[in-house]
């Protein structure tokens, strides 16, 4: 499993560009699905035909990941740029990036910062090496985007890379389908979403389109086990994590509940997440049409949104395990 | 001229009548149908010959204003802003208050009474008021009413050659170049809407693509033109008579690719002027139609506005007139079957 973590995380796809990763998981999932396709903003969209059709769940992951863009190329090559996502200026400080997936390129700032709390996005540039307007814009026209550039590292049970949030959940999904031994209950959709860093936008379309009667996310989560980290319930290793609420979704009780009492029941290691800040795909997926009864699996993930985001293998784990009873259990009480 | 006519006109965000009553004296005579549905969008319909693509064009009505809050004592008027506005812009400014267009002055206290400290601060809502002449609270009573909406007193003129100032080019500039398009004949159906509630959250364009469900979008607006003196030219978003300005993201949308090069393609191969608008926040009606229902690729072109959200901005009609032929000419590229081959399956 970690080559293929190494392979999903490596792969460039901010939001937008999310075209490599989408070919990436079809080209591994496409022969143990019903039916897939890809919809008009780009989420790949796959089902496996469960044992009953009269019920449907759907399963996001986003594929997204946070980045730059440019905004424009001055006359000595050098390349301004904004955000895609929630990506902060001073992690950005030193850092490289690869636009379009193939240019490298170093960031810095311009002048002296007094204050690096006030460091914007437009006092930093990207240096890609170029010596005029010219060189640059064969490689990097405004509005193309640009990852972290950071391979992954297998720490043993810990492994460390750029695109953790959320490739971690595309694994846990694609994984989830390689382990299912017999189809699932009822007729299963595997999302592989776009642009949730923006806005849980793949989410919102997707689900309109399949109108589940659940939906659950699946992505990663802030954990609060570092020095002085600020105050939060769940650690590195100790289980996914089930979320309780986040700032774009309060977890309907019956699907934490029925999460919660499953992995009581198979001995698998979880924990509960209140997440105060973010969202995830959750958010959107529950006010789609009428409602849809929905909650997240959570992968517990150090240094969000920074070059070095860090998860536990044992987490993935026990989160595709949970996964995948889930998918196969009866469902005991939720559509009641 | 129509511009005139329609910069002029008054129509707050959800107070739009005054727009919409023209557009549709425009426009009753060019197409097949003309309906305003519950929240005020005026929908106009063109059926075409053949039964796709379905082609939505958006622009809204609706403009930034002021909305009257309560009344003083003495018959003065508090206010809150309806849509983003720079408080630094309002004293000073006469405003037209109601449908009855009650003329006003946004007053606030004289520079010789104020204290240094507030001299360096902009004014804020708590400190300005609009002055409309009644001598107590029950005259302005008898005229006003709480919820009135207040607009700047602005006229349409001529600056220069191409150039020419207004309020609310943003966006009835991009309402009378979708007035245009709709006189217009193409062989596919095309929905010219002219939403409402932009200014506040794109509301009008949530229901409407709602409704309509649209094979493709584009929305037709005024942006912001930055290309002045204290701003460095990474900053200037889009520059006036630079052409129309397309967006590859904003803060709502990232452009449907194929769709965006579609259009740089038909520019191109038109020898028509356009510029990218270099900046990635801020939205339009797109951010809201695009994730309608199952999704709708959309794309948004723009006219560059200097002052834009002012009781005077500045806008080239040469990008205006480009505006209109870039979105001609791609609407005859789709009767050549342009948009139908590059969707997604």
């Amino acid at each position: 499993m970690k080559e293929l973590i190494r392979e999903l995380v490596e792969t460039y796809g901010p939001s937008g560009h999310e075209d490599r990763v989408r070919e990436l998981i079809k080209a591994k999932i496409e022969d143990k699905v019903d039916e897939i396709r890809t919809d008009s903003l780009g989420n790949l969209i796959a089902l496996k035909k469960g044992k009953d059709s009269s019920k449907r769940v759907m399963l996001a992951a986003h594929m997204d990941e946070i980045g730059l863009i440019a905004t424009h190329i001055d006359d000595n090559g050098f390349i301004r740029f904004s955000n895609v996502g929630g990506i902060s200026p001073y992690m950005l400080l030193g850092a490289r990036v690869l636009f379009n997936g193939e240019t490298v390129g170093v960031i810095d700032k311009e002048g002296k910062v007094d204050d690096i709390s006030k460091l914007k996005h437009e006092k930093l540039y990207a240096d890609i090496g170029a010596t005029s307007k010219e060189e640059a814009e064969s490689k990097v026209k405004v509005g193309d985007t640009a990852s972290y550039y950071r391979q992954m590292d297998d720490l043993g049970d810990r492994l460390v890379s750029k695109a953790m949030d959320d490739r971690i959940g595309c694994i846990v999904l694609v994984e989830t389908l390689n382990r299912l031994e017999n189809p699932p209950t009822y007729d299963t959709y595997f999302v592989f979403t776009v642009q949730e860093e923006v806005g849980l936008r793949g989410a919102k379309t997707s689900s309109f389109g399949i109108n589940p009667d659940l939906g659950i996310a699946v992505d990663v989560t802030l954990t609060g086990d570092m020095p002085e980290a600020k105050r939060m319930e769940v650690g590195l290793g100790k289980g996914p994590a089930i979320k309780i609420k986040d700032r774009s979704v309060l977890v309907h009780p019956k699907v934490k509940n029925l999460m919660i009492d499953l992995a009581e029941e198979k001995n698998i290691p979880y924990q509960l997440e209140v997440l105060v800040a973010g969202g995830t795909d959750a958010g959107a997926i529950h006010l789609t049409r009428e409602g849809i009864r929905s909650g997240a699996l959570s992968i517990p993930c150090r240094y969000v949104h920074s070059p070095s985001e860090m998860i536990d293998i044992n987490d993935i784990d026990n989160g595709i395990e949970l996964l995948t009873e889930l998918l196969e259990s009866s469902y005991t009480g939720l559509f009641e | 001229m129509l511009l005139k006519r329609l910069s002029e006109a008054i129509g707050v965000s959800s107070k739009e009548d005054e727009v919409r009553d023209i557009i549709r004296k425009e426009l009753v005579n060019y197409v097949d149908e003309l309906r305003t549905d519950a929240l005020g969008n005026l929908i106009a319909y063109k059926k075409g010959k053949k039964s796709s693509p379905r082609l939505m064009i958006a622009a809204h009505m609706d403009e930034i204003g002021l909305m009257i809050t309560d009344i003083t004592d003495d018959g003065l008027l508090s206010f809150k802003p309806v849509g983003g506005i720079d408080k630094r812009v309002l004293v000073s400014k006469r405003v037209l208050v109601g449908d009855d267009k009650i003329p006003g002055v946004i007053g606030a206290k004289a520079i010789h009474l104020q204290k240094p400290n507030e001299r360096k601060k902009p004014l804020d809502y708590k400190q300005l008021y609009i002055d409309i002449g009644s001598k107590d609270k029950k005259e302005s009573e008898s005229l006003i009413e709480l919820g009135t909406m207040a607009s700047f007193d602005s006229k349409y003129e001529q600056l220069g050659k191409d150039t020419v100032k207004g309020k609310a080019f943003d966006d009835r500039v991009g309402c009378a170049a979708l007035i245009e398009l709709m006189k217009k004949d193409y062989d596919f159906p095309i929905y010219g809407v002219f939403t409402v509630q932009e200014e506040v959250g794109a509301r009008g364009a949530t229901v409407a693509a709602y409704d309509i469900e649209p094979d493709l979008a584009l929305v037709l607006e005024g942006t912001t033109a930055a290309d002045i003196p204290d701003i460095k030219e990474e900053g200037h978003v889009t520059r006036l008579g630079s052409g129309p300005a397309l967006t590859f993201r904003d803060g709502a949308m990232i452009t449907y690719k194929p769709l965006l090069d579609m259009i740089i393609e038909v520019a191109e191969d038109n020898q028509i002027k356009y510029q990218l608008r270099k900046f990635t926040k801020a939205g339009t009606d797109g951010g809201k139609i695009h994730l309608t229902q199952e999704g709708i690729p959309t794309a948004v072109i723009s006219v560059p506005c200097r002052y834009i959200h002012s009781p005077a901005a500045i806008m080239n009609l040469k990008d205006y007139q480009a505006m209109i032929d870039l979105t001609d000419k791609f609407c005859q590229d789709i009767e050549k079957g342009g948009f139908a081959n590059e969707r997604v399956d």
